[in-house]
């Protein structure tokens, strides 16, 4: 798995699909939803902005927001939203937002997909992340070796 | 999502070389508050400021045996900590899954128009 700085996060997934039906499961708006959890009004174009309720168990007091930055058909789909916006009594739209970048490539098994997030370390609430996470030193670090040595000792 | 109302007493107990040294040491085996202070120099008074924080964020048990105090590790806040830094990044994770397994159906795409 790559590995997650703190400005950023990186999935990647190789999917059994053609690269088409990837890309439609990722830009027509109805299947978007379906695998995202979210109920966008959609469509995705670029430039503009879309809004819908999430639709996760336990997540689902927040409205997503995502404004589209570039649609390039069955290679590249990239949005800017607010990571983490989980209390709805809080006002996220004067914080910096993130950029989801989807990126498809071919693969032997069909097609590989990956999702790479940035823009973490602008935002107030992870400034706090910043000094915990992703670093060896930091306190993720730091509870990843713990949970490591307890497992393995006890 | 919930906090964990402990979740600051966590961090800022783990925001603390001395204190995650302290913990190290205690995942190894049970302590006393002297044997937690030796690698630091430091004396029994600060040792013990050091085992009271850790004691508030629930990480650490104390017990008094005559006349010495044994501390062992209570892992369970740790699990906590880690989920909620987790927590972001397993979105992404259950998103993924989702999206594999609605690529999987094939007729998944007809049925919804």
């Amino acid at each position: 798995m790559p590995a997650t700085s703190t400005d950023r996060i990186e999935k990647q997934i190789v999917l059994e699909a053609p690269r088409s039906r990837v890309w439609r499961a990722l830009t027509d708006v109805r299947q978007f939803n379906q695998w995202f959890g979210v109920n966008l009004e959609g469509p995705f174009k670029a430039g503009e902005k879309t809004s819908g309720r999430i639709t996760i168990p336990n997540y689902d007091h927040i409205v997503m927001e995502a404004w589209v930055e570039k649609v390039e058909p069955e290679h590249h789909f990239s949005f800017r939203w607010h990571p983490g916006s989980v209390d709805p009594s809080v006002d996220y739209s004067k914080e910096p937002t993130t950029l989801v970048v989807f990126t498809l490539e071919d693969d032997e098994e069909g097609t590989k997909l990956t999702v790479v997030e940035t823009g973490f370390d602008a935002l107030p609430e992870s400034r706090r992340a910043k000094a915990f996470a992703g670093n060896e030193s930091g306190w993720a670090g730091q509870l990843r070796n713990i949970a490591k040595y307890l497992k393995e000792n006890s | 999502m919930v906090e964990y109302p402990k979740l600051d007493l966590v961090f800022r107990a783990l925001g603390d070389s001395t204190r995650r040294g302290m913990l190290r040491q205690l995942a190894r085996r049970e302590q006393t508050v002297s044997e937690l202070a030796e690698p630091y120099r430091m004396s029994l008074a600060s040792a013990s400021k050091h085992v009271k924080a850790l004691e508030r964020a629930g990480l650490v048990r104390r017990t008094v045996r005559g006349r010495t105090h044994f501390c062992r590790l209570n892992p369970q806040p740790l699990a906590k900590a880690d989920e909620w830094l987790r927590g972001y990044e397993r979105l992404w994770d259950i998103r993924l899954a989702r999206l594999e397994e609605l690529l999987r159906h094939p007729d998944n795409e007809d049925s919804d128009r």
